[in-house]
């Protein structure tokens, strides 16, 4: 297994009555609710958490892309990705991702990705989402219409970029560059691992195989309602003949891990709360511009959903649908129904092992990513749960799925031949 | 209400489906917001003395996926001519509706000999920082209709699915016209035709609901300033974006007496 420890970086201090008197979270959310100078302080404690989720161990520190989102402070993941890989020496960073149409010209992820990818000595994890309909065509004003195409087109261009040795010509159906040559150019070669966080439509699921690319499933509802989609997704896997490598796969799952299970609810309560009552309080309106979702993936929902009227039950399939998180969202908001319902993880290291273990064997996933900190959580208690975690719960899964390789990882240069990072000592300290 | 008369003419490679109706000197109508996903009164009322000629937009309702391959505005306002030239309206008067109303205004200002005489109700294509058109494609599902006609049950009859119709194709294809309309004019709706409609010669005539809650009526004054041949501008009264769903008689009625 690989544990990754996911950051969505969110403002802390909505206020109490957010839900009741701002319509949404995210794309019109109004800028008197953020003060920068507290924002300073909440950038530094990310950071040092990602940092300290290094220190301990994990195999990767995640960063994510997000526009006008009042829980997700990282319009860019790639300043983050690159102070990270000046602090850490031996952890993947995984950028998940930049959403590639959103980049004018594209080859600007190549550019920078490849930049990560020299500071950090080769630890890169190149994300690569198609990007949220909040972020793409709300806050950037992408057409929805024309959004995949543009991304699959700004996919074939970032890896030409990397790729071929001379400079070319690119004359796409929306990017047309008469010189492309980036320079720098990534350390691993032919480039770094590529993963596809997606809610999972079926064309993302074939294509992410057709090009031997990791999925990701990034739901913030937890593995017990990722079942479906999970089963649909390995289905479609045996229907492309690809095997069963449990490495294809990441999930996010939120957790906390405290001595007991009380324990654990009362530490984590308030900012699970925060998290689900506040952080993804999204107005529907931001949630199906026309276009976003494939009439292939609308067709498999509206049968899937004739399929339940029938059977009186869920079918394995894709969910992007944004009313399917709409419902979730309206399910549950208290502790109860979070835990009930499997959103958020918690307990004792025992407890929290047994069911990371039911996730990794149901959802058949082995890069793991964990939320950590999750809302308005104070820093010392992302940092004792990230301790907790790595010390109790880490070890004991560690083993799990080690029969398979994982292809899709980073391929750092040789520790030996690194460069060295000094500390930073102020001048006047060092005097 | 006895039915049109449906053949289909290929748009770059696309079936796509028109409708004729009527006898007398013939009138083209490109539908608006959401298409036709089925025959409506206002056609009715133009074939009692016009040759009504109806072809489906690209995408739109009868339109196939002629949208996706159409990824600037010049291949969108190529695709419409191409459609005019098609459907046998060279020449003829025209009349196009919210998004079909900027494309019939297109044709008439960059072919002026295609278009006889114009009407437009409440055509896309204009934005104004000062007095901004609502957004479209940011609405809660249930607030889609009032926005489009004054009595949000017509538009909601209008797309409602038929007895016997596929339940799963339908949907898709009122979520397609929605998508064919972001696909030429998001985010704002502004295509710029403030710039081409001063090139229009055809006698015109500007409707818009009185009642209009997606183009503001500000845009009637400003369309009616900048095109160049004779034009009238007329409110009516009760109706909303999709005057001619809201108030047919009134408006084919209008049209009418205008293309007399």
């Amino acid at each position: 297994m690989k544990f990754l420890w996911f950051h969505l970086m969110p403002y802390k201090e909505l206020p109490d009555d957010f839900r009741q008197k701002h319509p949404s979270v995210w794309v019109d959310i109004h800028s008197s609710l953020f003060d920068p100078k507290r924002a300073h302080r909440m950038y530094n404690d990310f950071l040092d958490e990602l940092e300290y989720a290094a220190q301990c161990g994990f195999d990767a520190i995640c960063c994510n892309e997000h526009h006008s989102n009042g829980y997700g402070l990282m319009p860019s993941p790639n300043l983050v990705a690159s102070a990270l890989a000046r602090r850490t020496t031996d952890t993947a960073i995984c950028v998940l991702g930049n959403s590639l149409a959103l980049y004018n010209p594209p080859t600007r992820v190549a550019e920078e990705f490849a930049m990560i990818d020299c500071i950090s000595g080769g630890r890169l994890i190149a994300g690569f989402p198609v990007g949220t309909p909040m972020d793409t065509t709300y806050a950037y004003g992408l057409n929805p219409s024309q959004l995949r195409e543009r991304y699959y087109e700004a996919h074939d261009l970032v890896l030409r970029a990397w790729t071929e040795k001379e400079t070319f010509a690119f004359n796409g159906r929306f990017n047309q560059q008469r010189y492309v040559n980036i320079w720098p150019r990534p350390i691993q070669q032919p480039h770094p691992p590529i993963w596809i966080p997606g809610a999972g439509s079926v064309e993302t699921w074939r294509w992410a195989a057709e090009m031997d690319y990791v999925f990701c499933y990034l739901s913030y509802y937890g593995y017990k309602m990722a079942q479906n989609v999970m089963r649909g997704f390995w289905e479609e896997m045996a229907q492309l003949g690809k095997d069963r490598n449990p490495y294809r796969a990441g999930f996010a799952q939120v957790v906390g891990v405290a001595e007991s299970r009380q324990q654990a609810l009362d530490l984590y309560t308030e900012p699970a709360e925060y998290f689900y009552g506040r952080c993804l309080h999204v107005d529907v309106r931001f949630a199906g511009p026309p276009g976003y979702v494939t009439e292939a993936t609308q067709r498999a929902g509206i049968e899937s959903q004739v399929k339940i009227a029938a059977q009186g039950k869920a079918p394995s399939g894709p969910s992007t649908n944004a009313a399917s998180a709409q419902k979730m969202q309206a399910l549950a908001r208290d502790m109860k129904g979070i835990v009930d319902n499997g959103y958020v993880i918690v307990g004792s290291p025992d407890e929290v092992v047994e069911q990371l273990h039911e996730l990794a064997t149901t959802l058949n996933v082995g890069q793991l990513m964990l939320m950590m900190q999750f809302g308005n959580m104070a820093t010392k208690l992302a940092k004792y749960n990230t301790r907790l975690f790595a010390e109790r719960v880490m070890p004991r899964l560690r083993s799990l799925h080690r029969e398979w390789e994982n292809r899709w990882w980073p391929q750092p240069m040789d520790w030996r031949q690194r460069a060295a990072v000094p500390a930073f000592i102020p001048a006047a300290a060092a005097e | 209400m006895n039915e049109p008369e449906t053949t289909t003419v290929d748009i770059n490679g696309f079936p796509t489906r028109v409708w004729r109706k009527g006898r007398g000197p013939a009138v083209g109508f490109l539908a608006g917001y959401g298409g036709l996903p089925r025959w409506v009164p206002f056609l009715d009322r133009l074939a009692e003395s016009r040759s009504v000629i109806v072809p489906s937009l690209p995408g739109f309702p009868g339109g196939d996926r002629g949208h996706s391959v159409l990824d600037s505005h010049l291949d969108w306002v190529l695709a419409a001519r191409t459609l005019v030239d098609k459907a046998g309206l060279e020449g003829a008067d025209l009349v196009g509706s919210s998004v079909g109303g900027s494309f019939a205004a297109e044709v008439a200002a960059l072919w002026p000999e295609k278009v006889k005489r114009l009407a437009l109700i409440a055509p896309f294509g204009l934005f104004d920082e000062k007095d901004p058109a609502a957004d479209p494609w940011a609405q809660r599902p249930d607030d889609i209709p009032g926005l489009m006609t004054a009595d949000p049950d017509i538009y909601r009859k209008l797309k409602e699915i038929p007895a016997g119709a596929n339940s799963i194709e339908w949907p898709i294809e009122q979520s397609r016209a929605a998508e064919a309309a972001a696909r030429i004019f998001w985010p704002l709706g502004n295509s710029r035709l403030a710039r081409r409609l001063s090139l229009i010669e055809a006698p015109t005539l500007v409707l818009w609901g009185e009642n209009d809650r997606l183009m503001p009526r500000s845009y009637a004054a400003t369309i009616a300033r900048a095109i160049k041949g004779k034009v009238e501008s007329r409110i009516i009264a009760g109706a909303g974006h999709l005057a001619e769903l809201d108030k047919p008689d009134e408006v084919a009625a209008a049209i009418v007496g205008f293309m007399a």
